[in-house]
């Protein structure tokens, strides 16, 4: 049997203290946590950098660098720093070194890096050692060569090697979800279709359960499935909330792509355990002939200036919709005029909250707002073209009329000055993977001892 | 005729990666997942997302009493016309059609 412990869904998210210690007077063999996901956009691969709070993370972390060291197991974190980058894997390390020094232990660190060489990347393209997922974009070797950051996803056979140095703590750039999870059960030879499940039912935390926000979680591996149980007080997993589990971000609620196969779930049964406990069983691991690992890059597409006007008088609330089409068709007109900039060159969009601003066109709803916020959202291809549109645009979000006649009208801005600089803005480029010889062969890993 | 909403329990929306948009109804009875599956056809899905029905996947799973869609995001996560990052409030919309 394996244990393995997961104390939430992600590093920065916290974790019930109480729980946590309940995890480790169970003896966990192991404990293994998320540090990311691409769920909160393009920017921290675009940029390589964090989401959460460098004292969230660092406190957060104390507290499972302190538990691991009670426990005498490894500590592996997945997709450190949010998004996987080397430079998100570095702030990670320069933060476990810190809490190493105050904490006064010897550690054994190991480093698996998942960046890729954008130029190499465009190479594996030309040799067409890269293929498509559903809904890729459609892309070439140049907007490969022109990404920020690459990453591949790491899955089992990498958190493997890592674990196989005998560390410590293990910090991975990116890797699937269920790879930090599954690795050790399939190293021990438990039953690899339970493995990849049981790490997808456990990669969220307690979200598998009821009490979603506690975190920390335990899951039983072995020979036939395994059992999952959440560790905080009140929090009960039942077969319908892990079997619903499945559901949540997953396109496909049965079939589940990692490199070097597939996970099948349509045969799994789900069974109470007793009140808190789940035991599955049942699933299914189907292993590929080709080893591919998934990648994610992203590209910088310009520079952004966000402006917010609220409109409160019923004549412009009621007509916000014309209002907004016109100040676009005038300023655009300007924009070319006096910037020489053609409408392919930048973007400026209104949005208008109160009345289209979550779904645009798709909007079936009309009512009788009493306030209308206007976002406007400008991209241009440098911060001074940006700034300089939002300038343009001032103007009219402050005083244009409806019509010549009326008195001049005027308009609330929240700020001064109106314009919020967003700096350098990203979009995913790749939705693909890469076909590999060697599961190490787009990885890296390094040992470093803390003494 | 009654918005989906007011039949289940939950209308749920997500990402499902930065390419996928998910959405899960929770129907809550067996009376109401038949109801959802024989009433919500996937071309009515398609009107909703502004998108092509071949283009959506859909999942009748009974033991959950749960209908679940998924299709390609309307705008890529994050891309510059993307109006939800999160893909979250994408389930209102759908909670609000008339079966």
């Amino acid at each position: 049997m394996v244990r393995v412990l997961v104390p939430s869904g992600a590093l920065g998210l916290n974790y019930d203290e109480t729980a946590l210690q309940r995890g480790i007077a169970a003896g966990p063999d192991i404990i293994a946590i998320d540090g990311g996901s691409t769920d909160s956009g393009p920017a921290y691969l675009g940029r390589g950098v964090s989401k959460y709070a460098r004292a969230s993370v660092k406190s957060e972390w104390a507290g499972l660098m302190a538990a691991r060291a009670q426990a005498g197991v490894p500590l592996v974190i997945g997709t450190a720093g949010t998004c996987g980058a080397d430079s998100a894997v570095d702030w990670m390390l320069d933060i476990t070194r810190e809490i190493a020094a105050e904490q006064g232990t010897p550690l054994k660190i190991a480093v698996l890096r998942s960046g890729q060489d954008p130029a190499a990347t465009a190479q594996a393209w030309k040799d067409g050692r890269i293929t498509p997922l559903g809904n890729a974009p459609d892309i070439d070797a140049d907007a490969i060569a022109d990404c920020t950051n690459i990453v591949a996803l790491a899955g089992a056979e990498q958190i493997t090697a890592a674990l196989e140095t005998g560390a410590d703590i293990i910090i991975a750039g990116r890797t699937t979800d269920t790879a930090i999870i599954a690795a050790l059960p399939l190293m021990r030879d438990c039953h690899a279709g339970g493995a990849w499940h049981g790490a997808k039912i456990g990669e969220c935390g307690a979200l598998c359960a009821t009490n979603p926000q506690s975190g920390v979680i335990m899951i039983d591996f072995d020979a036939t499935g395994f059992t999952v149980t959440p560790l905080a007080d009140g929090a009960h997993a039942s077969p319908h909330t892990v079997s619903a589990h499945m559901l949540y971000e997953n396109a496909d609620p049965f079939i589940l792509f990692e490199p070097g196969g597939h996970l099948d779930v349509t045969g799994a049964v789900y069974k109470a355990a007793d009140d808190t406990s789940v035991r599955v069983e049942g699933s299914e691991w189907v292993p590929a002939d080709d080893y591919t690992v998934k990648l994610e890059g992203t590209r910088a597409v310009g520079f952004r200036t966000v402006t917010i006007a609220l409109l409160r008088d019923p004549l412009y609330v009621a007509n916000a919709a014309a209002w907004a089409d016109d100040i676009i068709a005038k300023c655009s007109a300007k924009i070319e005029a006096r910037m020489g900039l053609a409408a392919e060159d930048y973007t400026l969009d209104l949005r208008l909250v109160g009345h289209s601003a979550s779904f645009g066109t798709l909007e079936t709803r009309t009512g009788d707002p009493f306030e209308i916020g206007v976002i406007a959202i400008i991209t241009a291809p440098d911060a001074a073209r940006a700034s300089e549109i939002g300038k343009m645009l001032n103007p009219y979000l402050l005083h244009h009329p409806l019509t010549r006649e009326e008195e001049q009208p005027t308009f609330a801005f929240m700020f001064s000055p109106p314009e919020m600089h967003h700096g350098e803005v990203f979009e995913f480029v790749l939705n693909h993977v890469l076909h590999l010889k060697n599961p190490m062969d787009a990885f890296r890993l390094e040992v470093i001892d803390l003494a | 005729m009654p918005e989906l909403r007011s039949l289940v329990t939950k209308v749920r929306s997500k990402n499902a990666g930065p390419f996928w948009l998910t959405i899960d109804i929770f129907c809550g009875s067996q009376a109401a997942y038949e109801r959802v599956r024989d009433g919500l056809a996937t071309s009515r899905v398609a009107e909703v997302f502004g998108t092509r029905r071949q283009t959506i996947k859909r999942f009748d799973i009974p033991d959950l009493q749960v209908v679940k869609f998924s299709l390609p995001r309307p705008a890529v996560q994050g891309s510059l016309h993307d109006r939800d990052m999160h893909g979250a409030s994408w389930a209102a919309l759908l909670g609000e059609t008339v079966i």
